[in-house]
């Protein structure tokens, strides 16, 4: 059994657990010291009921830890834990773990940490190692995150929508390290999707497989970033594209657009053309529009412009920037961007130096000082 | 999350808004409460999940140059009077903008002689981070 089918246990072993009456934070601990001890043993001696064990194994490091202690609480667990428990309803316990992991009281980083560890089964260290930081740090914002959910009710209703946009932020802002996340955060959405026949988490996982079908193409080997247009498309991975399409056009075919689906549908579009130049960028725009009707998101309306820019000249996309507050991150990078399609270069190539300065990443930024380094070059 | 660098200076940056001795010539006292103080900021930021690093530097510096093919590199300094001069620095992770202003606010009322308020400047950059990957 490989490390992602083992770790698509965790939510569920963890769901066995609670609803035997163990705490959260108690028994996620147990669990992940089973898991630790799982992938040491299986490699020589591969049990015949994988989640079986798990749940064995990690009620008896539950019962070990608590049995020290003897507050009401646990002996509540005990007792509730005497009757044999039934045929465990996974998908129930799996989903009320996500749902906790995303629990409004908790800020997104917590959110972040506490899903990778207790549904993605992911240690503290590949944690800490994927957001940089230390894993003594790693280790108090779960155990915090942990402490804020202590008192929510297991069974509580929760809401998919944040568990998605936590996904979508695994995805979306992964680093590096030993752990691919955003392979972690398709590997979760998966089982989101598989658990609850929402349209929106059909669409997220959509638009990660479009999103990730372009990896290879993204960056050159030295890391620099290459825009969409400039991309190899030979290089896209055409069975997550075909697939991400499949997905979408199911969701989308049931009528009840979000977000999600709306922002699959323009990757969608962009997958969909063999060169930059068959781009549908007008039918791109018109799904912008009903992303602009659902969100009222101003980052959306910057990409808006750029679409209209490519759709109608750069003219009538400089148009549409005027209606973007000009405090949006990289309206300057678009701004200038359009100023050089329009040919009004000199502008652009301060646009680019200015927008460059205020780059929030490194990459972003050594793209566009090349860009105002091209341009001024092109004067002199 | 965000990670911004807190800067300390020896020397440099605004303006000073309270006139005080070098820390070699406070109060033994003094210069052990500020140390707490300064201990205890970083532990309370572990404890918080913002914790990242925090590094102390010595005043005496040397600036290096290369100085072309097959020479030995230049090196010059350590300079007396350099108008800026890096003390040391933090590292922190933080949910906003907003939190790590809060954060240098605090680090900066770092007790000085007679416990005082020391009001040092320390200056706070946002650290470039990795891009995103969904951008349109």
């Amino acid at each position: 059994m490989n490390d992602a089918l083992l770790r698509d246990l965790i939510p569920a072993v963890t769901g066995v657990l609670v609803r035997r009456g163990a705490d959260f934070a108690t028994a996620e601990d147990a669990v992940q010291e089973a898991l630790i001890r799982a992938l040491a043993t299986w490699p020589e001696d591969p049990p015949a009921d994988p989640k079986g064990w798990l749940i064995t194994v990690a009620w008896r490091k539950f019962l070990d830890t608590t049995r020290a202690e003897s507050s009401r609480h646990v002996r509540e667990a005990r007792v509730a834990a005497e009757p044999s428990p039934g045929p465990a309803d996974d998908t129930g316990g799996t989903l009320q773990l996500y749902f906790l992991c995303a629990h409004p009281s908790l800020t997104p980083a917590s959110a972040v940490a506490l899903t990778l560890r207790a549904v993605g089964g992911l240690t503290t260290r590949q944690i800490a190692e994927a957001y940089l930081v230390p894993e003594a740090t790693m280790a108090q914002r779960i155990s915090r995150a942990k402490r804020t959910v202590s008192g929510v009710r297991f069974d509580e209703p929760g809401d998919l929508a944040t568990v998605l946009r936590v996904l979508y932020l695994v995805f979306n802002e992964g680093y590096s390290g030993e752990v691919d996340l955003a392979h972690e955060a398709i590997r979760l959405t998966r089982q989101v999707t598989s658990m609850t026949d929402d349209e929106e988490a059909s669409g997220l996982l959509a638009l990660m497989l479009l999103h990730h079908a372009r990896r290879a193409a993204r960056t050159t080997p030295d890391g620099a970033l290459v825009p969409l247009a400039e991309q190899d498309r030979s290089r896209w991975d055409t069975k997550l594209i075909a697939e991400g399409v499949a997905i979408l056009q199911a969701a989308l075919a049931r009528d009840r657009l979000g977000e999600y689906q709306a922002q699959a549908a323009i990757a969608a579009l962009h997958a969909d053309a063999q060169t930059a130049d068959e781009t549908d960028w007008v039918q791109i725009v018109e799904w912008y529009d009903e992303l602009d009707r659902l969100t009222d998101n101003p980052v959306v309306r910057l990409n808006r412009a750029v679409a209209v820019g490519e759709a109608d000249g750069a003219r009538a996309g400089l148009a549409a920037l005027e209606q973007v507050d000009p405090a949006v991150p990289r309206r300057t990078a678009v701004e200038a961007y359009l100023r050089e399609r329009s040919g009004d270069l000199a502008v652009a190539a301060r646009l680019y130096g200015d927008a460059a300065r205020a780059a929030t990443n490194l990459a972003e930024r050594d793209h566009l000082t090349r860009q105002a380094a091209r341009l001024h070059h092109y004067f002199t | 999350m965000a990670k911004y660098l807190l800067l300390k200076h020896y020397r440099g940056g605004p303006a000073p808004v309270v006139d005080f001795d070098p820390i070699d010539q406070w109060a033994p006292a003094d210069v052990d409460t500020h140390i707490k103080y300064m201990n205890d900021f970083a532990a309370k930021l572990e404890g918080t999940g913002e914790w990242v690093d925090g590094q102390a530097l010595s005043p005496e510096g040397t600036f290096v140059r290369y100085d072309g093919e097959g020479r030995p590199p230049v090196t010059d300094g350590p300079f007396a009077e350099t108008k800026d001069l890096i003390a040391g620095w933090m590292v922190i992770d933080v949910e906003t903008y907003e939190r790590a202003v809060e954060l240098a606010g605090e680090l900066s009322a770092a007790p000085g002689p007679a416990g005082k308020p020391i009001y040092e400047w320390l200056e706070l950059r946002p650290f470039l981070t990795a891009p995103p990957t969904v951008t349109e």
